[in-house]
């Protein structure tokens, strides 16, 4: 009993400490003060002027499509990689498989900083085209990842059923493997949509100046000395993330049940 | 495989991996060459090839001292978030049941999926001096304490543990969950006690999970440049921020591309190194 006590304890502190931060600075957008001057007076202000502040408005909402389009390719090509490695085995397959990882295992320093040279030599530049393509990259493996883990609990007889009541391959994939990966594939969607929203790295060598997506523009403006506004865009943006992960929990089930 | 399955697997490969060649293949091969010459060969511009980069990148005492810097501040971050981890995932996967559990996870690993740059910001806001933490420990405290972390090499760890603890206690608990519970109660029939059980069959058990979170916190953390700029001040200079400044201030691609290779070379030999637990940890 003792035990349970000093365990809920502890993870009581661990998740103080991942959340109280957080917690403070959403805190703080709804301060009047722009130096987070104590005590605390309570003002909308900061989200006021978030609200008039075009610059941000539009970094936001290029954030928000860019995402949209990296989750939409990169849940395509994952899907469909995924369905051919989880299918079929052939020579070659576990290089293929690992060549899918270096996206995650070089550090994103070193990933973003060899695509602006690579697409600046071949004239795609820095802007917008430039930071889609880095983020598919760089989300397709969360993809995979998660569609690959929901097909693990396909029971491959399902499958032959289909066959042998006369279906094509076609159609077994479109009516039989289809819905089951569904879950997994509208999660891992979820996740290429995170990973591109919250990028910021390499959306950081490849963004355009003035083009910027919103994590490079709030980069920008804490090194120029921060505003509250920043705060409440920051809040903002956690709240959202948030609730796109608990959406995406529940379809990829991660605790496990027991 | 029949011929026309070969193609449709082909087919349903080949996007992806066209992708993945071009945004990153291609790339890192760029920067490989790039390291090799004189100048950027855009343009007009005269170049030629030339193994000066390397021998600056890697005779320059500052640069050397920056590698150090960066590797004890990504092996210090990962002690930390072993040691505040593994109780976590273990607290979560082995004494925490059913419904409350699931929730509980979700809250420990959501911070994770939230953007890291604000929230390496939102540690800027508690620990600034005179901030929330100087104001929260001096409510408490009998004396007036100057804490003034800000800025310092500890303030650089702390928002970097806070990045990357859910990593670890996400890894840790896969591998902790995967572990039979017939095999614990077999030991405990035997007589062993809980210390002992930790020790040679958990932790034993456990250790793939850890050595893959492990992996996973020090390899971005020593190519880490945003976190060091905002929490570390002037002494946040690390080799991750030199590689940004030598492509975005100095525009000095070619000694960039040359560092950064020095950098993804140090991250693979880590990575060699560490591949026989991963692997374990894959299966």
């Amino acid at each position: 009993m003792i035990r349970h006590a000093l365990a809920r304890a502890y993870l009581g502190l661990i998740l103080i400490f991942l959340y109280a931060p957080i917690a403070v600075m959403a805190v703080m957008s709804f301060n009047a003060s722009e130096f987070y001057a104590l005590p605390f007076r309570f003002s909308t202000e900061w989200y006021e002027r978030l609200f008039t502040n075009d610059e941000i408005l539009a970094a936001a909402w290029r954030s928000v499509w860019i995402a949209l389009v990296v989750a939409g390719v990169a849940t395509v090509l994952g899907t469909m990689a995924t369905l051919a490695l989880w299918r079929h085995d052939f020579p070659g397959k576990r290089v293929l498989q690992a060549l899918l990882f270096p996206p995650i295992a070089v550090p994103w320093l070193i990933t973003g900083t060899a695509m602006l040279i690579f697409f600046f030599g071949v004239g795609i530049g820095r802007g917008t085209p430039a930071v889609i393509i880095g983020h598919v990259a760089l989300a397709l493996p969360y993809v995979i990842v998660t569609v690959f883990a929901r097909m693990q609990s396909f029971d491959r007889a399902l499958e032959e059923a289909a066959r042998s009541l006369g279906a094509r391959p076609l159609t077994v994939a479109r009516k039989v493997i289809l819905p089951h990966a569904a879950p997994g594939i509208i999660a891992g969607s979820l996740f290429a949509f995170a990973v591109s929203f919250d990028q910021f790295v390499v959306s950081y060598f490849l963004a355009e100046p003035g083009d910027s997506t919103l994590p490079v523009l709030i980069y920008s403006a804490i090194r120029k000395g921060f505003t509250p506004e920043i705060n409440a865009v920051s809040t903002i943006i956690i709240a959202v993330s948030m609730a796109v992960m608990v959406l995406a929990a529940r379809y990829a089930k991660f605790g496990g049940t027991r | 495989m029949t011929g026309t399955e070969r193609l449709r697997t082909l087919g349903l490969l080949a996007p992806a991996y066209v992708w993945l060649t071009v945004a990153v293949f291609l790339p890192l091969s760029a920067m490989a060459f790039f390291s090799l010459l004189t100048d950027v060969s855009f343009g007009d511009r005269d170049w030629s090839f030339t193994l000066a980069n390397y021998t600056q990148a890697l005779t320059n005492p500052t640069y050397a001292i920056l590698l150090w810097k960066s590797l004890r501040l990504a092996f210090w971050v990962t002690v930390w978030c072993v040691i505040l981890g593994f109780p976590c995932a273990y607290i979560l996967a082995r004494m925490i049941k059913g419904r409350s559990r699931e929730a509980l996870f979700l809250l420990v690993i959501l911070p994770f999926w939230s953007n890291a740059l604000v929230r390496v910001f939102s540690w800027a806001i508690v620990l600034r001096g005179n901030g929330v933490l100087d104001r929260a420990v001096n409510a408490v405290s009998p004396w007036e304490v100057k804490l003034n972390l800000m800025f310092s090499e500890t303030a650089m760890v702390i928002g970097l543990v806070h990045s990357y603890l859910p990593y670890v206690i996400l890894t840790t608990y896969l591998s902790l969950q995967a572990i039979d519970d017939t095999v614990i109660e077999a030991a405990r029939s035997l007589g062993a006690r809980f210390p002992r059980i930790l020790w040679r069959l958990i932790l034993p058990l456990a250790m793939p999970g850890l050595i893959a979170g492990a992996v996973l916190v020090f390899v971005p953390v020593v190519g880490s440049f945003m976190e060091p700029r905002l929490l570390g001040g002037r002494v946040g200079t690390t080799y991750g921020t030199l590689i940004e400044d030598q492509f975005v201030a100095v525009f000095n691609w070619p000694l960039g591309a040359a560092l950064s290779f020095i950098l993804l070379a140090v991250v693979l030999l880590i990575l060699a190194a560490a591949s026989p637990a991963l692997r374990r940890a894959a299966t």
